[in-house]
């Protein structure tokens, strides 16, 4: 008995973590010490930029590898938001700016487009998914089986028709152009939904339409506010997936007034000569244009992290 | 029939019918949108890219006249082609491959370790920037000559890397920057799996006297299967699509857009320059016909192989 019950003991002791890893030949300490790099591996690029974006050219291309700012100053940022003066620029970068790119109005376009995208998309593909969800129509199924298969469908397949037919509609280098091939739908955003619609219980509905109120009265007034986290987080993810975009930006927009940033960092790219090119300046740049979406991320960060189980697994 | 219609009186007929949900006239208006965007954006498209790669269609004159099968005719003919795929391939494998056992890696440690959300959000950070900042900041960090990465290795003696200049190092370098912006999320896809194994399994294994090693080979692993399934079938269709990275970080600073010497021109980069720079567009539509073919033969035979659907769990 008191074998069984040592053995018993053992065995629930070796679950424990701790001694499972030591088994492993790991210890816990080890274990922490690993996770602890690959912290510092996703964060540092981050830090290097805002270092970099901070020291003077000329004491980075003396080869100064400090990890605080080589040559603290403000002027790389100055430059990028265009509140640096010909003389300071000239002073700064030690030649005459060569490629540059207009950080406020490309801002501009980037919310835009962002936030209109958005707001058409989550919309749109929520009554779609309601309807798919709840409304019974001939078909229902089989069209569904359509939306998805969309899913499938790779960007660059529909890049060149998409823009033949935006330029047929004399729409590039607009905003409509940029911005309607994502404004009504994604077969992601209306299959995300859809789940969610399935979920909620069909009784405080059913007594919605039965007090005769219409199918757009019981979504918006019972389905929404019931599912106000899904299409929050839906709404977040759609958001910075418009922000990050670059292939269809950059085809349908090439005048330098409707680039989003990211597409107009790329070109400030190309621009940059193969000698001594602005780095400081990039980084500031780059920066500038990552932080609207770190901000979202420290505000709704709970939201995204926990979307991902979801987004990828149904 | 719901309770909620059971409960009606007989003569409803038409709420206890199910009409209440229904029929096209109330679904059209909610699925109207997400239709208009689905034919105008997916569906047509889709088709009329099939249609523009049997044509010679130009940008400039907008218009193109059916040419039969020339264009794949020499797309067989045309050994960049088969450069680029070659490229993409080797792009892909060793992405996959540095990405999925650090995720797999990751995803362990954060399960025996940790929950906490701060440490799941760094992780995933790298993730939600756009593909232009993160190549931005590794040409930066692994600049040939100030680069941080290369100082680094100098403390271990290690002789300056070119990374980007040097034809047989920028692809294992663009897919190194491109393991680093996905293995937190591919890691957080995988920790959501690990969540779903019943803990007991390996309280009873323990019991039995198994190995660390044998509980990560015989329980994680082949329940892990469905996940790792979906996780492969997501980022290798991702990684054959690679294109923002490598147009970014190679066609900076004076180089040319997949260079040096055309080593990292991925097929969507020869897709893209046959299209926009040598504006043959029929060509380019014919290219990514193959490259669909190719990315639906990958995830239906990964599918199979990999028996996604099923788990060893039921």
């Amino acid at each position: 008995m008191t074998a069984v019950a040592d053995r018993i003991e053992q065995a629930s002791r070796t679950f424990e973590p701790s001694a499972r890893l030591r088994k492993l030949g790991i210890g816990r300490g080890t274990a922490w010490l690993i996770l602890i790099v690959i912290l510092i591996v996703s964060l540092f690029p981050f830090w290097w930029a805002l270092r970099t974006g901070l020291s003077s050219n000329s004491d980075l291309f003396a080869g100064e590898q400090s990890l605080l700012p080589a040559g603290y100053t403000n002027d790389n940022f100055e430059r990028v938001l265009g509140t640096a003066s010909e003389a300071e620029i000239l002073d700064s970068l030690g030649r005459q700016n060569t490629g540059s790119f207009d950080f406020w109005q490309s801002l501009k376009v980037s919310v835009i487009v962002a936030t209109a995208i958005t707001v058409g998309q989550v919309l749109f593909s929520g009554m779609a998914a309601y309807a798919f969800a709840r409304l019974r129509f001939f078909g229902r199924d089989k069209l569904f089986f359509l939306f998805l298969s969309g899913l499938m469908v790779p960007p660059i397949f529909t890049l060149i028709p998409n823009l033949i037919f935006i330029k047929n509609l004399g729409w590039l280098n607009s905003y409509p152009g940029i911005i309607a091939p994502f404004f009504f739908m994604t077969p992601f955003a209306v299959f995300f939904l859809r789940q969610f619609f399935l979920g909620i219980s069909r009784e405080v509905e059913e007594a919605a339409l039965l007090d005769g109120a219409g199918h757009f009265r019981t979504f918006f007034g019972i389905i929404v506010p019931m599912s106000a986290a899904p299409i929050a987080t839906l709404a977040i993810l759609t958001y910075i997936t418009a922000w990050n975009e670059f292939l269809w930006p950059l085809v349908v927009a090439r005048a330098p007034e409707r680039q989003p940033l990211t597409v107009a960092l790329g070109q400030f790219t190309a621009q940059q000569p193969g000698t001594s090119p602005d780095w400081s300046g990039l980084m500031a740049g780059t920066l500038l244009a990552a932080l609207p979406i770190i901000v979202i991320f420290l505000v709704f960060g709970r939201r995204v992290v926990d979307s991902i189980g979801f987004s990828g697994i149904k | 029939m719901t309770a909620v219609q059971r409960a009606l009186p007989r003569r409803w007929p038409l709420l206890r019918s199910g009409n209440l949900h229904g029929g096209w006239p109330s679904a059209f208006w909610f699925l109207l949108p997400a239709l208009i965007g689905f034919v105008a954006f997916y569906l047509y498209p889709a088709i009329r890219g099939v249609y523009i790669s049997f044509t010679d269609w130009n940008l400039i004159a907008n218009e193109g006249d059916w040419v039969g099968t020339d264009n794949y005719d020499r797309l067989l003919d045309d050994s960049r082609v088969w450069d680029s795929l070659k490229v993409t391939i080797r792009y892909t494998v060793i992405n996959i491959v540095s990405q999925t056992i650090l995720a797999i890696g990751i995803a362990v440690l954060m399960d025996r370790l940790t929950k906490s959300v701060v440490i799941r959000g760094i992780i995933l950070f790298p993730w939600l920037i756009p593909n232009v900042i993160v190549a931005m900041l590794w040409v930066w960090m692994l600049d040939g000559n100030l680069g941080i990465v290369n100082e680094f290795l100098g403390w271990f003696g290690v002789d300056p890397i070119r990374f980007f200049t040097d034809t047989d190092k920028v692809i294992p370098t663009l897919a190194g920057i491109n393991t680093w912006r996905h293995m937190g999320y591919t890691a957080l896809l995988i920790f959501a799996g690990l969540q779903t194994i019943p803990k007991n399994l390996y309280e009873a294994a323990a019991l039995d006297g198994a190995t660390e090693r044998q509980m990560f080979f015989g329980i994680t692993m082949p329940l892990l299967r469905p996940i790792l399934a979906l996780v492969l079938v997501i980022t290798i269709v991702g990684s054959l699509q690679v294109f923002d990275t490598v147009y970014v970080a190679t066609g900076g600073f004076g180089g040319q857009p997949g260079g040096p010497a055309n080593a990292s021109r991925v097929i969507y980069l020869y897709i893209y320059q046959n299209a926009f720079d040598f504006n043959q567009l029929g060509y380019a539509a014919a290219i990514s016909v193959l490259l669909v073919v190719i990315l639906l033969a990958v995830t239906f035979v990964q599918l199979k192989l990999l028996r996604a659907g099923e788990s060893d769990l039921s």
